[in-house]
């Protein structure tokens, strides 16, 4: 913080001494705490400051999952949201009224060259385009540590019951075999949204007739099923003792270390393990959950999130330059550099050759068509606030899988209702 | 002349109130000088690295010094709501107490209301928004003052009560007029609760946490409480720096408590306890 | 009467009234009409008892209700008794009871988010600084804040540490205004230290109980700072209170829904110390 400050007082002297009426402008900047998000925001602000010095950021950082749900809606409501921000695409995007919160972005030059499948997830009910990919798309499956697969030879499971065989024997020989981290309670909703995959094999329709209140959790078992297998995971004892109040560092650590053979996880907790642990990425594998068909396993896959601009910002002809750079072919070279973790949403990006074996385990996945389903909040823009805290209740064996499937149903018709969706 | 059962009670009592009351102070102040790594650990030991100094510049000046700032915002609504809670509180109880009324009845009605009730916080916002007041430190002050002046209405009655007409007679026949009698002669006497109304009500301004949350966003109107709430996050995995933060926060009600210490006592026996 | 050139003019009662009225009674009388909207701050579309409905028919919301009356019932239940021995024991002559007095003061003064916040990380279930003190004299410490049956409780703890040296304060100003006469009388008449307890100070010490009871009640009925900086309502929803629901609601956009639930906790804390008032003024009298 103190380089910036003093970046900016060196240019905006530049400034007065060239006797240039334009003095610097600095970009505040809302940005999450994860370590990949970082990095990126780092690597292109540091690349455009470079090549425009008149132009600095301040960057605030923010907690994720709900609370930091809460503090985008709260700022952008009373008017105090930074100049750029960093946030999901997808239902969350929908749910934070883009058409009267976000600039349009869509005349901007750089979208002729993002993919549509991102494209899609940032655009509003009316056909604006608000949004500038912030990073690779994710993966959500399970981590693994390859050196405990190796002592204790396991394969990577292709069915949900091959999954809990394996858990059974990682257990057996004395190790966590399923990290659960509900410090953060953001992390207990994972077992629940990777399986989408799976759902959408078994019920294709399953997400337009949710978004018409006409499928439920409740009573469509494919659905029901990612709330089974918390439970089941819970009850075979097969998590770890701290894991009410263990955090997602925590997660990452174990699993990179050993201590935990699994964790399921979005593919950016890469860039975690590479920052606190770079010597043990190596060690690290990632698998997609797996459904009950061994015919069927797929990826479910997250786009990444979005860099928006408040259509309150007093910069916003300077947030779009920066933006329009962003979402370059250049600038997402740069961010693939620093985060290989996923392909990245721009054409012809691509990643460096020397990739972490987790990465390499996913990118098959993307390789051939049909492997890969969005998550379902890619699919419906409703997404019910109170899923994190349900899950944990789950995963802690507080509520059955059956009550949270019919209590997340009830949650989701307060948003539903609260977006005006029809139907409801 | 002590017995030998008072001695021994109390040694077991400041015992039992050192592991209870001091232990977790004492945790946050070791914790609060250590540096990164050994604060990390969350013992209860010596620092390894004395960093008092350290730690308290990298807090003060943390995302543009943000906790001076915060400083600042909070003293001068603490100041200046104390200040107008006072004075609008001690005229309420003048009157409810010398004047008996019909009035009086609403007026203790609305007292209870504010204690009781749990302010709405969006129609406020609401409100605030329409005066132009929201997200100002003036509206923020207004909203201390309406929050605060239950109690210390109440406060104000009962210990005036104490105060003989006779003083107030007395100013009349000498020609004083309504607001010189309350200046000049109730005023002064009412020093004990008034210093207990103080303690109180800066403490708890200045501690406040929600009501700044909704009422005063902003960075620039950023506020002591909302700096450790910020920080948690930013310090995620900085509990030296964290702690200082709550060490640093709760100095001001510290020094206000120490001045005001025995008064405290003198200005609730006579105000709470007349009821 | 007073002349019509009182001494004691109405328009003192002016400046108070108008802060009073425009910054807490106008928003509470609004809240009412907002609670029967769908508001999203852009517009309201009036939906009648829905919100109200919607309040019940949820089983974390009405957990949460349950959960706040156990918390406001127990932190002012402890508070209230213990306050009262304590007082009673620092008034006692005891050795270094001046000391005592400042020391339980402290915790009144630190702020909420920095108690929740230190007794967050002191309560952690393997590095916490309680359980590993217990872990070296054979104990297993529990898991405070993440086993859901607990949790609620261990906030009640804290609460109570933050807040007993404010109830002991009171109590010691009102044992202090107790004439040494009565205790004096009774001795006199036998009367056992028990006796002298429950028949001398409980009864004269009524005014402070009233007060320790009264706001403690409404705080803990109210509370939220604590809660929300301890477990934010988790671990899932089991140590939610009415307050950090409505918190939720309005942080998930749902405003209308949330105006209900201030409502509904007005209505609560009115149903409670309203009859309790009166009860003890009921007492005033027969005294």
């Amino acid at each position: 913080m103190k380089m910036r400050s003093k970046t900016i007082l060196a240019a905006a002297m530049l400034m007065l001494a060239s006797g240039v009426a334009n003095a610097g402008t600095t970009l505040s900047m809302l940005v999450d705490t994860n370590q990949e998000s970082t990095a990126i925001i780092d690597a292109l602000t540091k690349a455009y400051n470079a090549k425009n010095p008149d132009i600095s950021f301040d960057i605030e950082q923010r907690p994720g999952g709900s609370e930091g749900d809460n503090m985008i809606k709260t700022r952008l409501a009373t008017g105090e949201m930074s100049d750029i921000f960093q946030y999901n695409s997808g239902s969350l995007f929908q749910a934070i009224k883009p058409e009267q919160t976000l600039a349009d972005l869509s005349d901007l030059k750089s979208q002729a060259n993002i993919l549509p499948v991102f494209k899609n997830v940032v655009t509003d009910a009316s056909g604006h385009v608000r949004g500038i990919p912030a990073g690779p798309a994710m993966g959500g499956g399970i981590f693994y540590n390859r050196k405990v697969y190796a002592d204790l030879g396991l394969k990577v499971p292709k069915t949900w019951a091959e999954f809990m065989e394996n858990n059974a024997k990682i257990k057996a020989a004395g190790k966590v075999a399923v990290a659960q981290t509900y410090g953060d309670t953001w992390t207990s909703q994972l077992f629940v949204l990777a399986d989408f995959y799976n759902v959408q094999a078994q019920a294709p329709n399953f997400a337009a007739d949710y978004t018409a209140n006409k499928a439920k959790y409740a009573t469509t078992p494919a659905a029901g099923r990612g709330f089974e297998h918390l439970e089941e995971v819970f009850k075979g004892g097969f998590t770890n003792p701290d894991f009410g109040a263990a955090k997602f560092d925590d997660g990452m650590r174990m699993v990179a270390s050993g201590e935990a053979a699994h964790y399921p996880m979005l593919t950016f907790g890469i860039g975690n393990v590479q920052q606190n642990n770079p010597d043990k990425v190596k060690d690290l594998g990632f698998f997609a959950q797996p459904g009950d068909d061994v015919s069927k396993n797929g990826l479910t896959v997250w786009m990444p999130s979005a860099l928006y601009i408040p259509a309150q910002s007093k910069h916003i002809e300077e947030a779009k330059a920066f933006l329009d750079w962003a979402g370059s072919k250049e600038a997402c070279e740069l961010m693939a550099k620093v985060v290989p973790s996923g392909p990245y949403l721009v054409k012809d990006c691509q990643l460096p050759k020397d990739i972490p074996p987790a990465v390499a385990d996913m990118l098959p996945y993307f390789e051939k068509d049909g492997m890969t389903a969005p998550a379902l909040e890619f699919l419906s823009p409703i997404k019910g606030p109170a899923l994190e805290q349900i899950t944990v209740e789950v995963g802690s064996g507080i509520r059955s899988a059956k009550d949270a499937a019919a209590l997340y149903d009830q949650d989701v018709e307060k948003q539903a209702k609260q977006l005006g969706l029809p139907n409801w | 002349m002590m017995s030998r059962r008072q001695l021994y009670t109390g040694i077991a009592a400041l015992i039992a109130a050192i592991i209870i009351f001091i232990v977790p102070f004492l945790f946050i102040f070791l914790t609060a000088v250590k540096d990164k790594q050994d604060a990390s650990l969350l013992t209860f030991t010596l620092p390894v690295n004395w960093q008092l100094w350290q730690n308290v510049v990298e807090v003060a000046s943390a995302r543009n010094y943000m906790l001076l700032l915060a400083y600042f915002n909070s003293s001068v609504i603490t100041v200046a709501a104390v200040t107008l809670i006072i004075i609008f509180g001690a005229m309420v109880g003048y009157i409810l107490q010398r004047r008996p009324s019909p009035w009086n009845k609403l007026i203790y009605a609305c007292v209870f209301l504010g204690l009781m009730v749990p302010p709405a916080v969006v129609p406020t916002i609401w409100v605030l928004q329409w005066f132009g007041l929201f997200k100002t430190i003036t509206g923020m002050v207004f909203i201390q003052v309406a929050y605060g002046l239950a109690f210390a209405i109440l406060l104000f009655r009962s210990f005036i009560a104490t105060i003989p007409r006779d003083l107030d007679e007395a100013a009349i026949i000498d020609g004083a007029k309504p607001l010189q009698i309350f200046f000049k002669v109730i005023l002064p006497l009412l020093k004990p609760v008034t210093v207990t109304v103080i303690v109180v009500q800066s403490i708890t301004i200045f501690n406040d946490f929600t009501n700044p949350l909704y009422y005063l966003p902003g960075k620039e109107n950023v506020t002591v409480q909302l700096t450790l709430y910020n920080f948690q996050t930013q310090f995620q995995t900085q509990f030296n720096l964290l702690f200082m933060n709550i060490l640093l926060v709760t100095i001001p009600p510290l020094i206000v408590f120490v001045f005001f210490n025995r008064q405290i006592v003198a200005g609730m026996t006579a105000g709470a306890v007349k009821g | 009467m007073a002349s019509p050139k009182s001494p004691y003019p109405y328009w003192f009662v002016l400046p108070a009234a108008v802060v009073f009225s425009v910054l807490f009674l106008v928003p509470t009388l609004a809240s009412f009409w907002f609670s029967l909207t769908r508001w999203d701050l852009f517009s309201a579309q009036f939906i009648g008892l829905e919100n109200y409905r919607q309040f019940f028919r949820e089983p974390f919301l009405v957990q949460g209700l349950v959960n706040t009356l156990i918390y406001a019932v127990l932190t002012s239940g402890v508070k209230t008794v213990l306050g009262l021995l304590l007082a009673v024991l620092l008034t006692s002559g005891i050795w270094g009871q001046g000391v005592l007095r400042t020391v339980i003061f402290f915790p009144v003064l630190v702020s909420t988010i920095g108690v929740g916040i230190t007794f967050s990380v002191l309560m952690h279930p393997t590095r916490g600084l309680i359980n590993v003190v217990l872990a070296t004299i054979g104990l297993h410490g529990p898991a405070w804040l993440t086993d859901p049956e607990l949790a609620l409780y261990s906030i009640v703890i804290v609460d109570v540490w933050k807040g007993i040296g404010l109830a002991t304060v009171i109590y010691i100003a009102g044992l202090a205004s107790i004439s040494p006469e009565y205790y004096e009388a009774a001795r006199i008449d036998g009367a056992t230290r028990t006796q002298l307890f429950f028949r001398v100070t409980v009864p004269l010490v009524k005014p402070a109980t009233v007060t320790v009871v009264t706001l403690s009640l409404i705080s803990g009925l109210r509370s939220f700072d604590l809660i929300w900086a301890m477990t934010r309502g988790g671990p899932g929803f089991s140590s939610d209170v009415l307050a950090s629901v409505i918190y939720k609601q309005y942080q998930a956009g749902f405003y209308g829904l949330s105006t209900a639930g201030n409502v509904i906790l007005f209505a609560l804390i009115a149903a409670l110390i309203l009859p309790l008032t009166a009860w003890f003024n009921r007492k005033e009298i027969e005294a």
